[in-house]
């Protein structure tokens, strides 16, 4: 569980360090006067849906930290055979990496107001993304097919357990690209909206790419 | 008012309730004294808070409940009040935490010394294995398990050639010798769990857990799971008897080792046919049983069923009842047989009859007996055809009318009353939830028809 | 996420009140009519639990009295009775239905940021619901593994429902998690994002604090839930061996091999004791709000109570272990847990003192809200004590696994949250309903409640001490129990008999409130916190009607010197005092 706790302890200390300075010095029954910024959250106003992805990361963080805890915990147990990784991880590997980048050349091309360079930017990441997810689903098949099942061993199952989670959450962020790709194709919908999304996906598609690199990296590893 | 008063009363009244209660700890019979001692302690501070926090919340409810003109004080917060309260209950709960740390470190380590009984847990069923002379437990393994090797003990290794071997929930450990407990699993969590030691352990399949004790009184010691493990957990039981030594070392020498028990021929069926020969003037020289003569079937029953019902009828476990009119009879009966060895060469020949099944007389609601059966189905198999690793007897095609006295005797007590027939004990708990003869009919009307 | 929040638009934009019944209360983004599904849904299943807890009393009262209780359905009971109450009942009653209802009410916002989210949450909640109570219909029935389906047990032979009861209820679990996890985003940024002008997040009652803290320990606990079960999913249909060793099941080899139950209870409690105060929290808050209100009496150590919420949350994810002191983990981590463990003590007592110095030189009005929140107290304090016999790690080697256990967890996590959710719903009834509830069917609610359920629990303690296991269908002849334990056991399942019919009491009232009640007041209790001072009673879609509030001052200024009212509401600017108003009448 020293994962999870690492992770916490991490998140925690951050959410006190904030709290405490917003909190340590007020003296909240004397009715001084609040300048506007008051009531405005933590990045300022009309940041919502920002501040919900940045929650929605601390609990997928928390889950991916929950699962490798399991796995180390597990992987004292005696039984554990390391499982050799099918080599197509490594371009699945890349086509993220790739997917991730364009995502952010797509991003800043939003922000510099470069509508054209929109359209492609999207569908070569969109193309890239689905690459790595049929390329995990390859990798599968390949694995089953030289007899490594989810049974075999419980370095499988947890091998399975983590990509099958890990794409999840990729397929979870393409439905949102979807609504942004098709308002663009489309040539629909309100600008700066589109880029308000195109720059959560971002994060949130650098986010899975870490995620994936650490899982990567442990995987090879053990 | 009236709210302040309640509140008073029921402050009193706990504390009442706590000193005059006659359920309490039961007596210490092992060296946890400092358990009892920690709980004292506890009990001295939480209780002392609790009575003085809620008379005081009475005394505020009293003193400033409403009254019109009446004017709170207005008080943010008070720090020196605040940090002195703090330092308080720091000191309070150290006092507290303080023993329970040494007592648990004490727990913790178990002195060199102590000699080893390894407890093993099944789904409901206790049974212990001892070191042996060599004070060394062989190699086990789950995946070994059979019913010729019940503990899975690896026959290769040479620790485990004298290991003694208990098949039965009762364990017997010496007075005032340090005992280390392993608990080990085969199947699901359990808890090894004596009221009068006061230490309790998990059993945890795939690893082995540990708790150490100092009997410090002889006597009889009633042995619980109090780990969930199923619909039988409340049945699961056994006993811890602490001897004196040399009691101890009497009973221990009696037990059969490992290898012992491995190297007990198989009953010898022509043998047993001679000896067959007092059976069958009741049962029957098939052994189909006779009803007129209120003797049940046997061809069919498994072998070891019938030889743990000889055995139990020899040593008084069963048929000791006055109500068991029927019982009674078969203790001389199997009288007869002398030695573990006869036993075991009766049951043999039984096993050569042909199993035809019995003659059904019992007529009941099948549709209502199946919803009853769903219980019992969990031991003795959803064909009736009984599971030895649960100590459940075949039921289907047996004698119906037998089976309906049983389950009345088990459920009146007259047959599973014995300290020692902890399995009879089971089916009694077990068949409580028949409530009426009706209910007997009809799940042995829906056994009639697997 | 095309949908814009209400509070980011402009306060211009027309909040149309929905008008056909299914807008209104079915297919509502309203965050009020959330709260009310969240809280209807959550109370309906909640009286199945009740129910479920009446079977196993009758049997633990009178065994083998009543022919339609068994071994095997009563496995199933107490398992059911206990995830309903901890995950679908409270859970989703404090955060959901309450969260729901006050967040955007106190800090005056119009709603929460993400609408379309929280109904969302509502129907995936509900889902969860459903696939909860088909598990009850399916062959082999409902699991019958404890509400802490500890493996193997849960998934193998020997227990109830181990073929589809078991699976749909982590499916339950799953689809729960989800349906939290999206209304909890919305929580956490409605609280950091919506807040109205002036309000820091020092200004805001304790309510809203309690349910922010717990909404974040739900979020980063609940995915430790989500990762065992979807584990034990695989290990049950996969034969992977996550969580399963090799074992000898009944005389068979399923198959299993290497895994760690031990591994499944460390993931489970990591959620298992956040989730205490998951619950908890949120009714600190409350109960906090409701003793300042009608103590008239600013709540005593605002800062100390909000740092308390913090460091409890906090402290609460290095506990968990405390659950498992005698399972055969490594038992040199109890030295570790149980002084992590007794710490906790330190902010939650000072949490209590607060309470009670609230009281003091308040003045109190005995209202039922009142009376609820004052029980609250003596219960918490005395499941608190007993927590400390538990948490310190030898006091748990006799005690674990007894009544003891079973009759505290009740006390501290049942019957204390539960007194707030009576007070809170008395307290809030007139703003939800615009109507007075009956004062003298609600006080007499609260005796029979409030005397009943410790006349359950303090004796149930008693049980545990000599040594009655939990989760046991019947003890049958045990030489070290005396026998009037089942006498005890017999009052004790009268007294809870007793308690759940009077909680017919409160229905009754409430459908009298509601056809026949008199009207209330905007603000019949004098509160100052924003719920109470919206244009329209009750509140309508939007809340504000057409401007936002301003707040000025914190949420405890009652009784203060040199005003005339014994409260100044939060809006009221602080070079104003306010007028002397004319409430009709005292309480």
């Amino acid at each position: 569980m020293t994962i999870a706790l690492l992770f916490l302890a991490a998140i925690l200390a951050t959410l006190l360090g904030w709290l405490l300075k917003q909190t340590f010095n007020a003296a909240p029954w004397e009715a001084e006067v609040v300048g506007d910024a008051a009531h405005h959250g933590p990045f300022g106003d009309d940041k919502a849906k920002f501040i919900a992805l940045l929650t929605f990361l601390a609990v997928v963080c928390s889950f991916f930290a929950l699962i490798l805890s399991a796995y180390s915990l597990r992987m004292d147990l005696g039984d554990w055979v390391p499982m050799t990784e099918p080599q197509l991880l490594w371009t699945n590997t890349v086509m993220l990496i790739v997917a991730s980048a364009v995502f952010q050349w797509t991003r800043n091309a939003s922000v510099a107001g470069q509508q054209s360079r929109l359209q492609p930017g999207l569908l070569i990441t969109g193309v890239l993304t689905l690459g790595f997810v049929l390329g995990q689903f390859i990798a599968w098949q390949q694995l089953q097919s030289s007899g490594q099942y989810v049974t075999t061993n419980p370095s499988n199952a947890f091998f399975y357990f983590l990509t099958g989670a890990h794409a999840v959450h990729i397929i979870g962020g393409m439905f949102v690209w979807a609504r942004a790709t098709t308002k663009v194709v489309l040539g629909k919908g309100d600008a700066s909206e589109i880029r308000r999304s195109i720059e959560l996906c971002t994060i949130y598609w650098h986010f899975l790419l870490i995620v994936w690199l650490i899982l990567f990296g442990l995987l090879l590893q053990t | 008012m009236a709210f302040a008063v309640v509140l008073i009363l029921l402050v009193v009244g706990s504390v009442v309730f706590h000193l005059l209660s006659p359920w309490y700890f039961t007596e210490l019979a092992s060296n946890w004294a400092m358990v009892d001692f920690t709980v004292d302690i506890t009990f001295w501070v939480t209780g002392g808070v609790f009575v003085f926090v809620n008379l005081f919340m009475a005394y505020c409810v009293i003193k400033f409940r409403y009254k019109k003109g009446n004017r709170a004080k207005y008080e943010p917060e008070n720090k020196k009040l605040e940090v002195w309260l703090t330092a308080i209950t720091a000191v309070g709960v150290a006092a507290m935490l303080t023993p329970g740390l040494i007592v648990w470190n004490q727990f913790v380590s178990v002195p060199e010394e102590a000699h080893v009984v390894e407890a093993v847990g099944q789904q409901w069923h206790w049974t212990f294995r001892y070191p042996g002379e060599d004070g060394k437990l062989g190699e086990v393994d789950n995946e070994r398990i059979s019913s010729q090797n019940p503990f899975g003990i690896d026959p290769e290794d040479p620790n485990g050639q004298d290991d003694v071997v208990v098949y039965n929930p009762e364990a017997h450990i010496p007075l005032d010798k340090p005992v280390k407990l392993l608990l080990r699993s085969k199947d699901v969590l359990h808890n090894f769990t004596v009221a009068q030691f006061r230490v309790k352990m998990d059993l945890v399949p795939g690893m082995d857990t540990f708790l150490w004790l100092t009997p410090t009184k002889s006597g009889r010691f009633e042995l619980l799971c109090e780990e969930l493990c199923g619909i039988g957990h409340h049945t699961m039981r056994g006993a811890v008897i602490v001897d004196e030594q040399d009691d101890f070392d009497n009973w221990i020498a009696a037990q059969p080792t490992f290898a012992e028990h491995m190297a007990t021929p198989p009953g010898d069926a022509t043998v047993g046919a001679a000896q067959y020969a007092v059976c069958a003037a009741c049962h029957g020289p098939q052994g189909e049983g006779v009803t007129a003569l209120n003797a049940p079937k046997l061809s069919g029953q498994s072998e070891w069923y019938l030889k743990r019902q000889l055995d139990y009828y020899k040593n008084g476990l069963r048929g000791t009842h006055e109500d068991d009119i029927f019982g009674q009879q078969m203790i001389g009966m199997a009288a007869t047989l002398a030695n573990a060895a006869a036993v075991s060469n009766v049951a043999a020949y039984i096993q050569t009859f042909p199993d035809n099944p019995a003659e059904k007389t019992i007529d009941g609601d099948t549709d209502h007996g199946a919803k009853l059966y769903r219980v019992c189905a969990y031991c003795h198999g959803g064909d009736g055809l009984g599971k030895q690793a649960l100590n459940a007897p075949r039921l289907t095609g047996m004698s119906d009318w037998y089976l309906a006295r049983q389950l009345n005797h088990f459920k009146d007590g007259v047959r599973g009353a014995h300290l020692q027939d902890f399995y009879g004990y089971q089916m009694g708990l077990m068949g409580q939830s028949l409530h009426d003869e009706q209910a007997v009919s009809d799940i042995i009307a829906y056994i009639n028809t697997l | 996420m095309s949908y814009v929040a209400i509070a980011d638009r402009d306060h211009e934009q027309e909040h149309h009140d929905p008008q056909t019944f299914i807008t209104k209360y079915v297919y509502s983004q309203d965050h009020k009519v959330i709260a009310l599904q969240y809280g209807g849904t959550a109370i309906l299943v909640g009286l199945i639990a009740l129910g479920l807890s009446a079977m196993m009393r009758l049997q633990l009262g009178f065994p083998d009295e009543f022919s339609f209780i068994n071994p095997e359905n009563y496995y199933q009971f107490i398992t059911m009775h206990g995830m309903i109450m901890v995950i679908y009942l409270l859970t989703a009653l404090f955060l959901g239905g309450f969260g729901n209802y006050l967040i955007p009410l106190m800090i005056g916002s119009r709603d929460m940021v993400f609408p379309f989210l929280n109904m969302l949450s509502y129907w995936v909640y509900l889902l969860s619901v459903i696939i909860l109570i088909i598990s009850f219909f399916v062959p082999g029935g409902s699991t019958g593994a404890g509400w802490t389906l500890y493996p193997p047990q849960a998934i193998m032979q020997g227990t109830p429902g181990i073929d589809m009861g078991i699976i749909l209820m982590l499916v339950s679990l799953a689809v729960f998690i989800v349906a939290f996890t999206m209304g909890g985003l919305n929580y956490v940024t409605t609280v950091l994002q919506a807040r109205c002008k002036g309000m820091t997040l020092m200004r805001m009652p304790l309510s809203v604090w309690g349910i922010f803290i717990a909404t974040i320990l739900g979020l980063l606990a609940f995915p430790a839930l989500l990762v065992s079960a979807i584990m034990m999913i695989f290990d049950k249909t996969l034969l992977t061996s996550f969580f399963m060793p090799a074992i000898s099941s009944m005389g068979t080899d399923p198959g299993y091999t290497g895994g760690s139950p031990i591994l499944f209870q460390h993931l489970f409690w990591f959620f298992g004791h956040p989730e205490v105060y998951i619950v908890a929290l949120p009714a600190f808050g409350i109960v906090s709000d409701l003793l300042s209100t009608h103590a008239r009496k600013n709540i005593f150590g605002y800062r100390m109570m909000v740092w308390a919420i913090i460091a409890i949350g906090g402290l609460s994810f290095v506990v968990w272990a405390h659950h498992m002191y005698v399972s055969g983990m490594n038992p040199y981590f109890g030295f570790f847990f149980a002084t992590t463990t007794l710490i906790i003590a330190v902010p939650t007592a000072i949490k209590v003192y607060n309470w009670v110095l609230t009281l003091w030189e308040g003045n109190i009005h005995l209202r039922t809200p009142m009376l609820f929140s004052i029980g609250f107290i003596f219960t918490f304090i005395h499941g608190g004590l007993t927590g400390l016999f538990l948490g310190n790690v030898t006091i748990d080697l006799p005690l674990s696994d007894t009544y003891f256990v079973v009759a505290h967890f009740h006390m501290v996590m049942g019957v204390s949250p539960i007194l707030v959710v009576f007070g809170a719903i008395y307290h809030w009834w007139p703003k939800i309903t615009g109507k007075m509830y009956n004062e003298t069917l609600g006080k007499w609610h609260f005796w029979m409640t409030f005397l009943g359920t410790y006349a359950i629990y303090l004796p149930m303690h008693y049980l545990g001490f000599a040594g009655v296991p939990r989760r046991y269908f019947a003890m049958g002849n045990t030489e070290f129990l005396p026998d009037s334990a089942q006498d005890l056991n017999a009052a004790i399942t009268i007294s809870a008999l007793f308690v759940a019919a009077t909680q017919l009491l409160f229905f009754i009232n409430m459908i009298w409130s509601l056809t026949r009640g008199p009207k209330s007041d905007p603000n019949p209790w004098d509160a100052t916190t924003l719920e109470w001072q919206t244009p329209d009673h009750p509140p309508k879609h939007g809340n504000w009607g057409h401007e936002l509030p301003e707040v000025h001052r914190w949420a405890y200024d009652y009784s203060v010197p040199g005003y005339e009212d014994d409260f100044i509401p939060q809006n009221v600017p602080s070079d104003v005092a306010p007028a002397g108003r004319d409430h009709g009448g005292e309480h």
